[in-house]
C-alpha cells in the first residue's frame, strides 16, 4: 500500500510539472488575447508563445565576446529554479512526491535565487541596459521580498505551518471562516506577483526597447535558445503565481490523498478554470490602469508591505483574544 | 451562526480602515473624494450589518445617512466647489508618502495595544471594533496634518467623523440622537468649511493653507 502510494505521488508529480510546463505558454498567450480583445484589436492567435519558443529554440546563440560562463549557465539555472518552484505548489492533487519540501519559504528562496542568477547575468557583459534592468529589479526585489514574507508569516501564524500541502488541507476543513488577516494578506500577495512578474503598473510586459522597461532590460544581451529559457521561465513564474494565490486562499477542488480518479479529473478541471479567471481577471486589470512611473515603485510595494504588516498585526491580536 | 456575524461584522471594519490608508495615499483632489465617499459607503454597510446583528433597527438611520449624505451629498458638494472655485488638482503633502504610510501603521499599532486592555471585560467584537474605529479616527488626524489644502483637511476631518460614528454602531445601546447630533454637528462644520474656503480664496487666492503663514506674521 505504502509503495502504491509513494509509486502514485511520483506519477502525480510528473504530470504536474508536465501540466505546467505544458500550460505556461497558453496562459501568457490567453492573457495576451483578453488584453487584445479589450482594446478591440484581433491579436496574436492562442498558440503564439508556444511558436515563438520553439522559433527561438531552433535560432542560434549569439553571446558577446566578453560573456563568462555566469552567462551561459544562467537560463538553465532560472529555469530549473522556477519548473521547480512550481513543482512544489499543490495545483489538482496535494499527493505529490515532493510535499515535504513544498515548504513556503524553500518556494521564496527558489525564486530569490533565480532572480539573483538574472540580475548578475544582467550585469554580466556590461552593458548599461542590463545594469539598469538589473539594479531595478533588485530595488523591486528589496521591496516585494519582505511584503511576500509577511504574508507567508500570516497564513504561518493561522495555519501554524509552512508546508503547502497541509494549508490547503486546513483551508479545505473550513476551520478558517472569513479572516480579515487573510484579505489583507491576499491584496498584499496579488501587489506583489503583479511586481514579481512584471506586470503593468510596475513593467510592461509588451514593451520591448523602451526606458522605463524593468526585465526586458536585463535579458536584453540574450539570444536563441537562452532566451527561450528566459522567457519559458517568465511564463512558469506568473502560473506558479495564480496556482500559489489559488492554493492558499482558493483551495477548492484540490484532491486530497487516497481520492479516486474522479476527484483528480475535478481538481485538474476546477486547476485549469482557475487559470482562466485569473488570466481574465489579470487582462481586466491591466488594460484598466497606467503603467506608474519608477520613482512610484516604493510606494506600491510599501503599501503591500504594510497591508501584509498590518494583517499580521491584526491576526495577533485576535489570536491573542 | 453567530462567527460568520462576526467575520463580516470585522471584515467591513477593517474595509472602512483600509479605506483610511487609501485616503492617506492619494495626490488627486478627485481622487481623494471619491475614496472618502467609498469609505462612507462602507461605513453605511458595517453599520447597517451592526444593525442587523444587534437586532436594532435604529442603526438602519445611522446607515442611511452615512450612505445618503457623507457617501453622496458632501462629495458631490466638494466636487463642485472644486471645480467652482478652480483650483489645483493636485495636493501638496506635507510628508512624503512613505513617512506618512508607516505613522499610520505605527497609529493602528497603537491603537490597538491602547484599546484591548482597557476594554477587557467586553466581547471580542467590541474590542476589535473599537480599535479599528480607533485607528480609523487617528489615521483621519494624521491625513489632516498631512495636507496642506484646505480640502484635504477637510475630507480628512469627514473621515475622522467617520471613525467616531464606527465606534458608536459597535458598542451595543447607543441611543440614535447621540448618533444624530454627531451627524448634524458634522454637517454644520461643512457649511462653515465651505463658507471659509470662499472666504480663505476671497482673500488669498489659494486654498493652499501654508500660504497663510505669512500672513499670521510667521516667517517661513
Amino acid at each position: 500500500m505504502m509503495v502504491v502510494q509513494a509509486l502514485l505521488a511520483g506519477v502525480f508529480q510528473v504530470v504536474q510539472m508536465a501540466l505546467l510546463l505544458l500550460l505556461a505558454p497558453g496562459l501568457t498567450g490567453l492573457v495576451r488575447v483578453i488584453k487584445a480583445r479589450l482594446l478591440g484589436r484581433r491579436g496574436p492567435p492562442l498558440v503564439q508563445p508556444y511558436l515563438d519558443l520553439l522559433r527561438l529554440l531552433k535560432k542560434e546563440v549569439v553571446l558577446a565576446e566578453n560573456a563568462s560562463w555566469l552567462f551561459r549557465t544562467t537560463p538553465y539555472l532560472v529555469f530549473t529554479a522556477i519548473w521547480l518552484a512550481a513543482a512544489l505548489v499543490p495545483t489538482f492533487s496535494t499527493a505529490l512526491a515532493l510535499t515535504a519540501t513544498a515548504d513556503l519559504i524553500a518556494l521564496v528562496a527558489l525564486l530569490a535565487s533565480a532572480r539573483f542568477f538574472l540580475a548578475l547575468a544582467g550585469m554580466d557583459v556590461g552593458t548599461s541596459f542590463g545594469g539598469l534592468g538589473s539594479s531595478r529589479e533588485m530595488m523591486i526585489a528589496t521591496l516585494a521580498e519582505p511584503a511576500m514574507l509577511m504574508v507567508i508569516f500570516s497564513v504561518a501564524i493561522l495555519v501554524r505551518t509552512t508546508s503547502l500541502s497541509l494549508i490547503v488541507d486546513f483551508m479545505l476543513s473550513g476551520g478558517v471562516g472569513l479572516r480579515v488577516s487573510l484579505a489583507l494578506a491576499l491584496i498584499s500577495l496579488l501587489m506583489v506577483a503583479i511586481a514579481e512578474n512584471g506586470r503593468v503598473p510596475i513593467d510592461n510586459p509588451a514593451t520591448h526597447l523602451e526606458l522605463t522597461m524593468v526585465h526586458e532590460a536585463m535579458v536584453l544581451e540574450y539570444s536563441g535558445r537562452h532566451l527561450a529559457l528566459i522567457e519559458a521561465a517568465g511564463m512558469m513564474k506568473l502560473v506558479l503565481y495564480m496556482a500559489l494565490i489559488a492554493c492558499i486562499f482558493l483551495p477548492w477542488g484540490i484532491a486530497a490523498p487516497n481520492d479516486g480518479p474522479v476527484e483528480l479529473l475535478i481538481g485538474l478541471v476546477t486547476f485549469v478554470l482557475k487559470l482562466v479567471a485569473g488570466a481574465v481577471l489579470l487582462a481586466m486589470f491591466e488594460t484598466g490602469i497606467a503603467k506608474m512611473r519608477v520613482f512610484r515603485y516604493g510606494e506600491f510595494l510599501g503599501g503591500a508591505l504594510l497591508l501584509s504588516l498590518l494583517g499580521a498585526i491584526f491576526l495577533y491580536v485576535s489570536t491573542g483574544l | 451562526m453567530p462567527s460568520i456575524h462576526y467575520d463580516i461584522a470585522h471584515l467591513l471594519g477593517a474595509l472602512v480602515l483600509l479605506l483610511s490608508f487609501a485616503l492617506l495615499y492619494q495626490r488627486r483632489l478627485f481622487a481623494l473624494i471619491k475614496m472618502f465617499a467609498i469609505q462612507s459607503a462602507a461605513l453605511g454597510a458595517a453599520a447597517a450589518w451592526q444593525g442587523y446583528i444587534q437586532d436594532a433597527p435604529h442603526l438602519y438611520v445611522t446607515a442611511v445617512l452615512a450612505l445618503g449624505m457623507k457617501a453622496v451629498v458632501i462629495p458631490v458638494a466638494l466636487h463642485r466647489i472644486i471645480v467652482k472655485l478652480n483650483i489645483a488638482r493636485t495636493i501638496d503633502t506635507a510628508l512624503g508618502v512613505g513617512p506618512t504610510m508607516i505613522a499610520g501603521v505605527s497609529l493602528v499599532t497603537l491603537s490597538i495595544l491602547l484599546v484591548l486592555p482597557v476594554t477587557s471585560d467586553v466581547t471580542a467584537l467590541t474590542r476589535e471594533d473599537l480599535a479599528l474605529a480607533l485607528s480609523v479616527v487617528l489615521l483621519g488626524l494624521l491625513t489632516m496634518i498631512t495636507r496642506r489644502n484646505a480640502i484635504g483637511q477637510v475630507v480628512g476631518f469627514m473621515s475622522l467623523e467617520n471613525g467616531l460614528i464606527l465606534a458608536a454602531v459597535g458598542v451595543q445601546g447607543m441611543p440614535l440622537i447621540v448618533e444624530m447630533l454627531v451627524a448634524f454637528a458634522v454637517m454644520v462644520a461643512f457649511i462653515i468649511f465651505g463658507i471659509f474656503f470662499f472666504h480663505i480664496r476671497e482673500r488669498f487666492d489659494t486654498l493652499d493653507l501654508h500660504d497663510l503663514d505669512s500672513f499670521r506674521g510667521e516667517s517661513r
